[in-house]
């Protein structure tokens, strides 16, 4: 090692010698090829999943006879384009052994981060993942030739039945160095004295500012010429290695074009969204709920922590009322976190994660990119939209997902505006009900009208440029059961992890106001505002505000007055347009920050009052 | 011509690709200048689903502005 000062996440292992004792052993692959199923097999069920330091990213770990083995994001290459990619380049900067798994059906794809991996110079074992799909795709693969020709060890698999992987665990111990390009191996070799490992002077020839900034030197200026030369590489050897004796579209292939197809697309987002609502809309947030908020936390867990506080304090004093009044944080809080918000995100995350692992999702994003771009996102920004759905601050956080700064602005205001938490949908649809269909739609009309608004807006003021779509749409496939229900309950226990301070908080807020008599003085403040401007009855003010503490409460307590038909779609405008609970505005301060949040609050006040009023005077 | 001209069905050979970050997605995805694709797909005003050999992306209308394409006869 030379002596550079530089911090080091990872301290470069590649000179040094595999030692028999314990390994980093790292699985490395492009999204969607069953890496999770690998990680599973090896590590068995006692695993570690934590965010990588200062990301927002969830790395998985695990142990496997006395050896570590580390989960990475998916990616298409090692270097730095995202924070996915800048996670999983420091993971492998730092491994022992790499697991590559590949997608037999996609060499021409996945080889390229193979071979980047071996340039690298680290040793690798490769998995040749659904081999089972070769011969349904009228393809075949000699393993044992790409073997030869990368150099380490190749293993066919099919992680769906465990076929292959005893192999994998038989071979992981054998992984060696493959055979780098040769005609890179010798600038490799000048830039080594600099840097002191294969794995980062690859990465600093290739341009990555970052290792390169380690190592106080200039990024490279070849990334381009590397990147061509190991794509025609790959394509040699795909050339040698790969026979395909059919080229005609399978029904797999078919399928997914008619989900991209308008024609045939849009009528099955139609069935997918009913199948959605029916089950989160009505199963969830319907019978689910219906039994852990109100029969488990409602029914016995609020009687007895009642029952166990009042032992140590009065109901009636300060502590009592912030602790186990009607938004005590051990009451209200707690029903709100786990009988109502926890079976609805594991209820979203398990849509989600099934819309990834079936190749739905980034063809949905396809299908969609013409609408998004007219508000300045692209397909992608679908995945925070649809999760803002089940809850705003699900919602929110997800925008991390979008590339630049510009539409994580434009996808938040939208959510925190005009996207409806599925807690409020239930009441909401229940009213509306009530009121019949063309009023239904009236109502949904403004609020579309008002989000296309909003971001139309919002896409021709604010400086920048977003992103534009390029994704990579894998086959549709049928989702793995075991999979599913661990990136739901991953993806669910840190957003509660994330989340529940927040909610908290803002409980202990609206407890104060309530407390202190804040909450009536506001009630009384908008009751002009809601009679003379928005000529509904004066209470409705009351729901405004409980909409603070919860969007539902805010839109049951609609349901108790006296109105109108009118009055009805004018109230739940307002509602709908309302500032976002408080718990998410928490959510919102943190991740973009006071200047905005504060922007995007008080904007939805007005926005909410503005339109409701003027849909009221016009048609009321 | 530029490759938001294809029609649904057609196959053209990438020439010229006017974006390096772009250019980098598309070598990794197997595609770069002289590669074959196929437009599987096409939204009216909107992105184009493409395939090259088994590889299939979608990208939005912006980045098909950015690549120039032409149709060869030998395919």
């Amino acid at each position: 090692m030379n002596g550079n000062n530089c911090p080091h996440h990872h301290p470069p292992h590649s000179d040094e010698p595999i030692a028999t004792d314990a390994m980093k052993i790292v699985l490395v692959g492009n999204p969607n090829v069953g890496k999770s199923v690998f990680f599973g097999f090896l590590t068995g069920i006692y695993t570690d999943v934590s965010n990588y330091p200062g990301t927002t990213i969830e790395i998985s770990s695990g142990s496997w006879q006395g050896h570590q083995i580390i989960d990475t994001p998916g990616i298409y290459g090692v270097s730095s384009f995202n924070d996915e990619e800048i996670v999983a380049r420091d993971i492998i900067l730092g491994a022992d052994i790499i697991l590559n798994v590949v997608d037999a059906t996609h060499l021409e794809r996945d080889l390229f981060l193979s071979r980047q991996l071996i340039d690298m110079g680290k040793p690798v074992v490769i998995a040749l993942n659904f081999c089972d799909e070769l011969s349904g795709a009228k393809m075949a693969v000699e393993t044992d030739l790409l073997a030869d020709l990368l150099g380490v060890p190749v293993i066919p698999t099919t992680a769906v039945n465990g076929e292959g992987m005893d192999q994998i665990a038989d071979s992981l111990l054998l992984a060696r160095a493959g055979l780098q390009d040769p005609e890179l191996h010798g600038r490799l070799h000048e830039m080594l004295k600099v840097v002191g490992s294969q794995a980062e002077a690859l990465l600093v020839l290739e341009g990555d500012p970052h290792v390169a900034s380690r190592h106080g030197i200039v990024p490279g200026e070849e990334r381009e010429e590397i990147y061509i030369n190991r794509r025609n590489r790959v394509n040699d050897i795909v050339r040698h290695v790969l026979t395909v004796s059919s080229t005609t579209e399978s029904l797999r292939d078919r399928l997914g074009r008619a989900v991209i197809n308008p024609v045939t697309g849009v009528p099955i987002l139609g069935l997918v969204l009913y199948v959605i609502y029916t089950a989160i809309g009505v199963w969830v947030a319907g019978d689910i709920v219906g039994i852990t908020e109100e029969v488990i936390m409602q029914g016995h867990y609020e009687p007895w922590i009642r029952g166990l506080a009042t032992r140590f304090i009065s109901p009636d004093s300060i502590p009592g009322l912030l602790l186990i009044g009607e938004f005590g944080l051990l009451t209200m809080t707690i029903t709100y976190l786990l009988g109502l918000l926890l079976p609805l995100v594991i209820g979203f995350y398990t849509v989600l994660s099934i819309m990834e692992d079936t190749g739905y999702l980034p063809r949905l994003a396809t299908l969609v990119d013409r609408m998004m771009t007219t508000v300045g996102l692209n397909g992608r920004a679908v995945i925070p939209i649809i999760l803002g759905f089940g809850c705003v601050q699900l919602g929110t956080i997800t925008t991390r997902l979008l590339a630049t700064s510009r539409e994580k602005t434009i996808a938040t205001v939208l959510l925190n505006f005009a996207v409806p938490c599925s807690a409020q949908i239930g009441v909401i649809a229940g009213m509306l009900a009530a009121v019949g269909g063309s009023l239904t739609l009236l109502y949904v009309a403004v609020i579309f009208t008002v989000l296309a608004m909003v971001g139309t807006v919002l896409n021709r003021t604010l400086p920048g440029k977003s992103s534009a779509l390029l994704i990579d749409l894998p086959p549709m496939r049928l989702p793995r059961l075991e999979n599913v229900v661990r990136k739901t309950a991953t993806r669910s226990f840190f957003f509660m992890k994330e989340a529940y301070p927040w909610f908290f908080l803002g409980s202990f807020i609206v407890a104060v106001l309530q407390i202190s008599g804040g909450l009536v003085l506001w009630q009384q403040l908008l009751a002009p505002v809601t009679e003379g401007w928005l000529q509904i009855p004066r209470e409705a003010a009351t729901a405004f505000v409980m909409g603070l503490v919860r969007r539902d409460f805010g839109a049951a307590g609609l349901t108790e007055l006296a109105m109108s038909p009118m009055q009805v779609v004018t109230s739940l405008i307002v509602i709908t347009l309302f500032v976002p609970c408080i718990a998410s505005l928490m959510i919102l301060f943190k991740e973009r920050g006071s200047r905005e949040a504060m922007l995007v609050w008080v904007g939805s006040w007005a926005v909410a009052f503005l339109v409701g009023g003027i849909f009221s005077q016009v048609l009321i | 011509m530029c490759l938001s001209e294809i029609k649904k069905g057609q196959s053209v050979h990438i020439l010229r690709i006017a974006d390096q970050e772009i250019r980098t997605q598309f070598v990794r995805f197997g595609i770069s200048e002289g590669s074959r694709i196929t437009c599987l797909e096409k939204i009216p005003f909107g992105p184009f689903m493409l395939r090259h050999n088994r590889q299939e992306i979608a990208i939005g209308r912006e980045v098909a502005d950015k690549i120039q394409v032409e149709q060869r006869m030998d395919t």
